[in-house]
């Protein structure tokens, strides 16, 4: 069952192809872990992925090009979570309910937008996509130079991302009021940070991340879009931050880890005709719940996540 | 509390015409404020029409054939019924827990699990017994499967603390999966085309209530479930213990409540019910088992729940008021060529200006105060 492991071609196989599974949840699961940090509650990683390949189809269709199909990308998730934000924060709407309204309308809009924008095309629809970036020298070591250096750019973004989430929430100045005002809004304003600037600002930030997410999976993965392609990744994102315990490179790593049990059960598919697909497919939600209830009890939340703050409520 | 308002209403009118004007005035933005689900459909509805003309179609003419499909005659009033059922039971699967301050977005799961208990004990138990107890024993198996698969997210949540947003959901995929492995590995009917099981046996179809339509009495047991659920919040000591945990588990536990009980049992309770729309969809409508039935119901009864703002009784309406969207958007697509997605879209839209209508709260202070305020400027004319 593992001895493929040995092999360093089939090693290297399984490694990108986990590597490249984790990617869309590493930019949910950053996105999502900046807007907890903050104090506001983003359930709508799902819909905003689904914002994001949305928003990448509808550039690549009409600019033609992958560039194009980022930029609108972003601009779908930047708006997704002004959305979020205005209502969460300014206008104090419980944050699950935003959340899961925002996940609704995101797959009715976008399902009824790309048969309207893409006409007939379906799922024949190919469009123009990222290639890889091989880094020179690199991307000549055995097993890990294809793995990690020769790879589209969106992945080497994604794990840069770990990196300057880690870096700006704490290592800065804005990444210490950040996570103040995610643990005790009232003592940051008092102390003179701006909570709900700054919470907007995070919202907006991490819903961008996610829709990234999105972006890949649409321009460097199927180079289509299809209803309701964010199939659950934004739950498993919501679960990588909890079993991160709201570290981003422990998040980081809770990504690895969903992502490689899904590269594994899709080898385990192709090597078992025999037994119902069902069965494997199902294996990465199972895992991701079993991996939320071994962990919790030790894991707390920032305090002050999912509560709208009122400077008139003390 | 309308202290601040009082003394300027006083010295602006001595006649007492005018704080009359005043009142009427504010009960008419009470009553506005009580409508805010109608303005948020409505709402919904205009930005339809937009997407309607951005799909080159004619808004009148396709929101003319989308009703007129759905509740214009007799045949589209009772497929729109037979919709309604599934999106009714599976609303009563949000709010039950819900009301307890727990989310349950599986209900899709919940109802796949359902109508897999059901299809089971159709096809495999004996049929020995009376057709209408073995009938009996399916729609149970349906409810006890539904609840079931919503204890595991409550019980996560009452013993590890788990959240059950999370679980819920990633549960329903499981479940997707656990019924189309079934099938591939036992249920599928040999040479079929396509995954489902076998025909569930004719003793076991349930009855209709209007003739020659699909109309099934899974909708009246439906119906009757939201009353039932009605009646159990406003009667019972059930009820009301679980609005208690909804409003300050904290309070709860001091009143002697058990919060973990509550949780499984609003869970179990909710989960029933998306179980019994598991099981109708297959003894009253498909009478197979088909891999990937639900178009989605768990999350759409999510929609009705928010649209009756968590009322039982309000989600008979709001139901059926979807139901009718999902029925006439096949007529509107073969007579104006939108695709149904429209209504898709629509709901996505409806459930949006929801959650933004929660912002808006009618309080009775504020609103005399700019009443008040109105009036000064006619006054001094």
């Amino acid at each position: 069952m593992f001895d493929f492991l040995l092999d360093p071609a089939q090693l290297t196989d399984f490694l990108s192809t986990g590597l490249r599974l984790s990617i869309p949840l590493i930019f949910a699961a950053m996105g999502g872990l900046v807007c907890e940090r903050s104090g506001v509650f983003n359930i709508a990683l799902e819909g905003q992925i689904l914002f994001g390949a949305f928003g990448a189809a509808v550039g690549a269709y009409f600019l033609g090009t992958p560039t194009g199909g980022l930029g609108f990308a972003l601009l779908f998730g930047a708006l997704s979570g002004l959305l979020l934000a205005v209502l969460g924060i300014t206008l104090r709407v419980n944050q699950i309910v935003i959340g899961i309204a925002v996940i609704l309308f995101s797959t009715g809009f976008t399902s009824f937008m790309s048969r309207v924008l893409f006409p007939g095309s379906g799922n024949s629809l190919k469009l123009q996509g990222f290639g890889p970036v091989a880094i020179p020298y690199l991307s000549d070591i055995p097993v890990l130079g294809p793995v990690l250096f020769s790879q589209d750019a969106l992945v080497y973004v994604a794990l840069l991302t770990v990196v300057a989430v880690y870096l700006v929430l704490f290592k800065t100045r804005i990444g210490l009021s950040i996570r103040a005002i995610g643990e005790n809004p009232s003592a940051a304003d008092s102390a003179g940070v701006p909570v709900f600037r700054l919470r907007y600002a995070c919202v907006i930030a991490g819903s961008t991340l996610a829709s990234l997410g999105g972006a890949y999976l649409v321009l460097t993965q199927v180079f289509l879009f299809s209803d309701n392609m964010s199939a659950g990744k934004g739950f498993i994102a919501l679960a990588a931050i909890v079993l991160g315990r709201w570290q981003p490179q422990l998040a980081f790593l809770a990504c690895l880890l969903f992502g490689f049990f899904d590269a594994f059960q899709l080898r385990l598919q192709f090597n078992h005709p025999e037994i119902p697909f069902q069965v494997f497919a199902a294996l990465p939600y199972g895992v991701s719940i079993l991996a939320l209830v071994g962990l919790m009890g030790q894991a707390h939340p920032p305090a002050a996540v999912g509560r709208p703050y009122d400077r008139e409520m003390r | 509390m309308s202290v601040v308002g009082q003394p300027s209403v006083k010295a602006q009118t001595p006649s007492g015409a005018e704080p009359r004007a005043g009142r009427v005035a504010q009960s008419l933005i009470k009553f506005a404020f009580m409508l805010k689900t109608v303005w948020a459909v409505l709402a919904a509805l205009i930005l339809g029409a937009f997407l309607v003309q951005l799909a080159g179609g004619r808004p009148v003419a396709a929101y003319s054939a989308l009703f007129e499909g759905a509740f214009a005659d007799y045949y589209g009033i009772s497929s729109t019924l037979v919709r309604m059922s599934p999106l009714l039971l599976a609303s009563l699967a949000v709010i039950i827990p819900l009301r307890a301050g727990l989310f349950n977005i599986g209900a899709e799961g919940q109802i796949y699990i359902g109508a897999l208990l059901s299809t089971l004990v159709a096809l495999y138990l004996p049929e020995v017994l009376p057709s209408w107890i073995h009938v009996i024993a399916c729609i149970g198996a349906g409810a006890l499967g539904g609840a079931l698969w919503g204890l595991i997210p409550a019980a996560l949540k009452a013993y590890r603390g788990t959240n059950e947003i999370i679980t819920s959901l990633l549960l329903s995929y499981v479940a997707v999966y656990t019924v189309g492995a079934v099938l591939h590995a036992w249920l599928m009917e040999p040479g079929a085309p396509y995954p489902y099981s076998r025909e569930i046996p004719d003793a076991l179809v349930l009855p209709t209530f209007l003739s020659e339509t699909e109309a099934h009495i899974g909708v009246l047991i439906a119906v009757a479930a939201a009353l039932v659920i009605a009646v159990i919040f406003r009667q019972t000591t059930l009820g009301l213990s679980i609005q208690t945990v909804g409003h300050n588990p904290h309070a709860a536990v001091y009143a002697g409540l058990d919060v973990k009980r509550l949780t499984l049992s609003s869970f179990a309770l909710g989960g029933a019910m998306a179980g019994l729309a598991g099981a109708f969809e297959v003894l009253g409508l498909k009478y197979r088992l088909f891999d990937h039935f639900s178009p989605g119901y768990g999350m759409q009864g999510i929609i009705v729940a928010f649209l009756a703002a968590l009322s039982p009784l309000g989600s008979i309406v709001a139901a059926f008021f979807l139901a009718g969207l999902q029925v006439g958007a096949g007529a509107m697509q073969r007579t104006t060529g939108i695709d149904t997605t429209m209504v898709e879209a629509l709901q996505g839209m409806i459930v949006l200006f929801v959650a933004i209508g929660l912002a808006f709260r009618y309080h009775p202070e504020r609103w005399s105060r700019r009443v008040a305020a109105w009036q000064k400027p006619t006054q001094g004319e």
